[in-house]
C-alpha cells in the first residue's frame, strides 16, 4: 500500500447529527428527595437514643448517652485507649487491610487472567477459588495463627486470603467478557500472546477487575476488625475488645462509629478509583 | 502486484451433538484477490460469507485447502490484512488517535512518530479534530472510520471489510460508501468486503462475487463498473438510476435466489 506522509486533500466530513449527546433528565414532579427521608431517619434513631439515654431507662453500662459518646471519641483523639491514640488504631487497622489488598491483587489479578485464559489454568485454580470462597475467614484463623503467629503475618494472610475470591473472580469473568473481535483486531495487527494480554485483556478487564476490588475491600475490612478481635495489640477491632472487657461502653461504641465510618470512606476512595482508573467504563 | 489466493477452501464444523451431520459451511472456494482490486461477496444468510472473512484475516483455520499470499501459504493474521469490523471493535480506554495508532504501538514504532502518523491517517478519514475524543463519544459513523484509520495504520496490502457499514443508519452509509471508495483507491491495496447489500457491492467493487448458501458454493465472479463512474464524479444517485445499474441489480438478485435451494426460500 502507498499512503503517503504527504496526503493533499482529505474528504470533507460534515460531523454526523446523530453523534452522541450528553443525556437530558426529563422534567420530573417534585418530590421528597429520598436524602432528607433518610437524614430523617437517622435524626429520630439518634433523638430516641438519647431519649432512652437521659430518662434513665437503661443503665449508661449498657447504653451511655449520644453526648458521653462524642466526648469519648474526642478522648480517643486526643488521649487514646490503651497505650495508642485513635489515629494510631485507625493507621494499624488501615496498613494491614492495604497489606492484604496489596498482596491479593498481586496473587489474585494473575490468578483470574490464568483462569480466564487457559483451560489448565482454569482446571488447576478453580477447585482452589471454590473452596476458599464459602469459607468464613474466622475459620481458617487459627490454623493461620498456628503457622504465622499472632504478629502481623497473620492478620494480613487472612485478610488476603478472604479477598482473594472475589478479586480472582472478577478478573476471570472480565477476561471471558472481552469481545472477540478485540482480541481479533490485535491479532490482525501483528500483536502476540503477551501484547494481546497487556494490551487488550487487561485494560478490558480493568473495570471488572476495580469491581472486584471495591468488594474485596469490604470483605477485608470485616474479616480485619473480627482478626484483630482475636489477636492484636493494637488497631480498631482491638480497641473494641479491650474496652469490651472493661465494660467501658463509651469505647465500644465510638469504635463501633469510627469502623463503620472508614468503611464508607474506603468504599467512597474505591469508587473514585475506579472512575480515575476506567473512566470509559462509567460514562454510560 | 500482491494476491490474495483462496486455493480449494473447504469449511466444516464438527457435528453438535452424537446424532447430528458435521455442517458443511463453505464448499472447495477457489477465488483470487489482487491489490487494485475491490471485490465485494454477496449471499444469503448462511452462505458463509464471513467465514470466509475470518479465514482470510486467519482467525480460522479452513478445513481443507489453503490460502496463500503472493503463492506463500498464510498461517494466521498478518499485518498484511487488515480488518474493519462490523461492531468497529475499537478499544474504549484509548482516544480516537491512540486507536488508529494502535497497530504502530504493536510494531514498536515511537509515541511521537506514531502520533503524527495518527493526526495524519484522522485527517485523511475527515476527522482531523478528534483525535482526543473517547471512542463513546463518536457515532457510528464516526467510529467506522476511525476503524478505517486504524486498518489503515498496518499499512496492509489488503483490507478485509467485515459488513464495516452495517450498522450505520442509510444516510450516513450512502455518505460512508463514497467515503470507503475514494480511501480504497488512494491507499492502493486490495479490498474484500463483506456486505448483505447488493447495491452497496454495485457501488463500491470492481468485482462482485456471489455465494450460494447451505454449503457455501461460489455461484458467481463478475465485474462491476460502476465504482469507476463514482470515482469520477458521478453521484452515487445518477449511478442507481442508470439503466444498466438496475439491469445488474436485478440480474444480482435473480442470481442470489437461484442459487438458493427451494426450502431456503420457502423460509
Amino acid at each position: 500500500m502507498t499512503l503517503t506522509t504527504h496526503l493533499p486533500q482529505s474528504y470533507g466530513y460534515v460531523p454526523d447529527v446523530n453523534a452522541a449527546q450528553a443525556k437530558q433528565t426529563p422534567v420530573r414532579k417534585r418530590q421528597v428527595p429520598i436524602a432528607l427521608v433518610s437524614l430523617l431517619t437517622a435524626a429520630g434513631l439518634l433523638l430516641i437514643w438519647a431519649a432512652t439515654a437521659t430518662a434513665g431507662l437503661v443503665s449508661p453500662i449498657f447504653l451511655p448517652a449520644p453526648a458521653v459518646v462524642a466526648a469519648t471519641l474526642w478522648n480517643l483523639v486526643t488521649v487514646g485507649f490503651v497505650d495508642s491514640t485513635l489515629a494510631e488504631h485507625v493507621l494499624a487497622s488501615l496498613g494491614r487491610v492495604l497489606g492484604g489488598l496489596g498482596v491479593s491483587v498481586l496473587i489474585g489479578v494473575p490468578a483470574g487472567l490464568a483462569i480466564g485464559m487457559s483451560r489448565i489454568g482454569r482446571g488447576i485454580l478453580d477447585p482452589i477459588v471454590e473452596f476458599l470462597r464459602p469459607l468464613p475467614p474466622l475459620a481458617y484463623l487459627p490454623l493461620i495463627i498456628i503457622w504465622f503467629g499472632i504478629g502481623e503475618a497473620s492478620k494480613v494472610t487472612v485478610i488476603a486470603l478472604s479477598m482473594l475470591p472475589s478479586i480472582i473472580i472478577s478478573t476471570a469473568a472480565g477476561v471471558r467478557a472481552v469481545p472477540k473481535d478485540h482480541i481479533n483486531a490485535a491479532r490482525a495487527f501483528g500483536a502476540t500472546r503477551r501484547q494481546v494480554t497487556l494490551h487488550v485483556v487487561l485494560p478490558s478487564a480493568l473495570p471488572s477487575i476495580l469491581t472486584g476490588t471495591r468488594i474485596a475491600l469490604g470483605t477485608g475490612w470485616s474479616t480485619l476488625v473480627a482478626a484483630e478481635l482475636v489477636a492484636a495489640t493494637r488497631g480498631l477491632g482491638f480497641m473494641i475488645q479491650s474496652a469490651a472487657q472493661f465494660l467501658v461502653t463509651d469505647v465500644v461504641i465510638a469504635g463501633i462509629a469510627v469502623i463503620a465510618l472508614i468503611a464508607i470512606l474506603l468504599e467512597i476512595a474505591a469508587r473514585a478509583l475506579e472512575r480515575w482508573l476506567a473512566p470509559w467504563a462509567s460514562a454510560h | 502486484m500482491s494476491h490474495l489466493s483462496f486455493n480449494d477452501v473447504s469449511l466444516t464444523y464438527p457435528a453438535r451433538d452424537r446424532n447430528g451431520a458435521a455442517q458443511l459451511v463453505l464448499d472447495r472456494i477457489s477465488l483470487s484477490l489482487s491489490t487494485g482490486e475491490f471485490v465485494a461477496v454477496i449471499g444469503r444468510s448462511g452462505s458463509g460469507k464471513t467465514s470466509l472473512l475470518n479465514i482470510a484475516a486467519g482467525f480460522q483455520e479452513p478445513s481443507e485447502g489453503t490460502v496463500t499470499l503472493d503463492g506463500a501459504p498464510i498461517d494466521g493474521p498478518g499485518t498484511e490484512r487488515a480488518v474493519v469490523f462490523q461492531d468497529d471493535a475499537l478499544y474504549p480506554w484509548l482516544v480516537a488517535r491512540d486507536n488508529v495508532a494502535f497497530p504502530l504501538k504493536l510494531r514498536g514504532v515511537g509515541e511521537r512518530d506514531r502520533r503524527a502518523r495518527a493526526e495524519e491517517l484522522l485527517e485523511l478519514v475527515g476527522l482531523p479534530t478528534a483525535g482526543n475524543r473517547r471512542i463513546s463519544e463518536l457515532s457510528g459513523g464516526m467510529r467506522q472510520r476511525v476503524g478505517i484509520a486504524r486498518a489503515l495504520a498496518a499499512e496492509p496490502r489488503f483490507l478485509l471489510l467485515d459488513e464495516p457499514l452495517g450498522a450505520l443508519d442509510s444516510l450516513t452509509r450512502s455518505r460512508m460508501q463514497t467515503f470507503l471508495l475514494n480511501v480504497w483507491t488512494k491507499s492502493g491495496s486490495g479490498a474484500l468486503l463483506i456486505t448483505h447489500s447488493i447495491d452497496e457491492a454495485l457501488l463500491l467493487a470492481t468485482r462482485i462475487v456471489v455465494l450460494s448458501p447451505h454449503p457455501g458454493r461460489l455461484a458467481a465472479d463478475i465485474p462491476s463498473s460502476f465504482a469507476a463512474d463514482i470515482l469520477s464524479g458521478t453521484p452515487a444517485g445518477d449511478v442507481r438510476a442508470s439503466p444498466a445499474f438496475k439491469r445488474m441489480h436485478d440480474g444480482l438478485i435473480g442470481l442470489i435466489h437461484t442459487a438458493s435451494p427451494e426450502e431456503e426460500l420457502a423460509a
